[in-house]
């Protein structure tokens, strides 16, 4: 059952045609958590004179985590969809070096799931950035 | 009594700011990448994602992915404000076109913050977005921005970004 889900949150990602223009991949997934990675790519630079990858490339790898989450929580839902995320950017990521994104669903309710995001990159104990969000809970009828 | 110059050719103008919007945005990879371009009225920005299969994050609706919205939000922010950061530059000659379109860009600001409220699913259609700067000092800004597709009073987005401002040279 618990397998059953998480095959289904990976398909459910795995479906997103813009996560996969972005070559994002799901290194774990399950109880509310998710890990996605989404290697360097010079197509996603915002700062051509130092190559750091655009803060946008990092919302979108973190939204698709924080949906990621929320997919794989024990009281899955049909599907979700983000209703606000904040991101706070602590220094740019090192040009070369792979993101990545680890969400954790810490709360859900009947219509909206709660999530926490870290990015980062080759050093752990620096993130890149941090977010947090809410995501609305459809449950199916 | 001095005699009031002549203003410069229109042509002249549209030149100069053309060639420092283009430099601006031409210069970002991501904003290529995303297919975002930008329609420019005297100093106001209109930022324009025209739609593509790709930006797709709900294959179901389908609607557009909630990265890339977030994106053309804080591209069309950071972008907006960049361009009026620039725009007396420019316009005094302190910063020449050639240099600009040599791509000799002075820095970005750099996002410190980025918050963005979902408020309705992006259709399968271009969408537009406008940055209003509510601060712009020294060191920090303050940006609002919004996004829409067919109808301006039903905004697909909002968001509020703060950045840090490059030192001036000077």
């Amino acid at each position: 059952m618990e397998a059953d889900k998480a095959r289904i949150a990976r398909q459910f990602i795995d479906s997103i045609p813009h996560s996969l223009t972005l070559g994002m991949a799901i290194t774990e997934l399950g109880d509310g958590f998710a890990r996605i990675e989404m290697p360097y790519d010079a197509r996603f630079v915002g700062d051509p004179q130092t190559g750091v990858i655009h803060g946008g490339a990092v919302s979108a790898l973190m939204d698709t985590c924080g949906g990621a989450a929320v997919m794989s929580h024990p009281e899955a839902p049909v599907s979700t969809a983000t209703i606000d995320l904040r991101i706070d950017y602590m220094r740019g990521a090192t040009p070369g070096q792979t993101i990545v994104a680890e969400a954790t669903c810490y709360h859900v309710t009947r219509a909206v799931a709660f999530i926490r995001a870290t990015a980062m990159d080759d050093d752990r104990d620096r993130p890149v950035a941090t977010a947090s969000g809410a995501f609305t809970v459809e449950r199916g009828t | 009594m001095s005699k009031r110059p002549q203003p410069e050719p229109v042509q002249v103008v549209k030149q100069r700011r053309d060639a420092a919007l283009t430099a601006l945005a031409g210069g970002v990879p991501y904003i290529q990448f995303l297919g975002i371009r930008f329609d420019r009225r005297g100093d106001e920005l209109t930022g324009i994602l025209p739609f593509r299969d790709d930006l797709i994050g709900n294959p179901m609706l389908p609607a557009i992915h909630g990265g890339v919205t977030a994106a053309f939000l804080e591209m069309t922010a950071l972008i907006s404000l960049s361009y009026l950061w620039l725009w007396e530059d420019v316009e005094t000659g302190r910063i020449e076109v050639d240099a600009l379109e040599a791509g000799d860009l002075p820095r970005l600001p750099k996002t410190v913050d980025f918050t963005v409220d979902y408020l309705r699913s992006g259709l399968p259609r271009d969408a537009y977005a406008r940055a209003r700067i509510t601060r712009s000092g020294r060191r920090y800004a303050s940006v609002q921005v919004e996004a829409w597709q067919d109808n301006r009073d039903r905004p697909m987005a909002q968001a509020m970004a703060h950045f840090l401002m490059p030192l001036r040279e000077d």
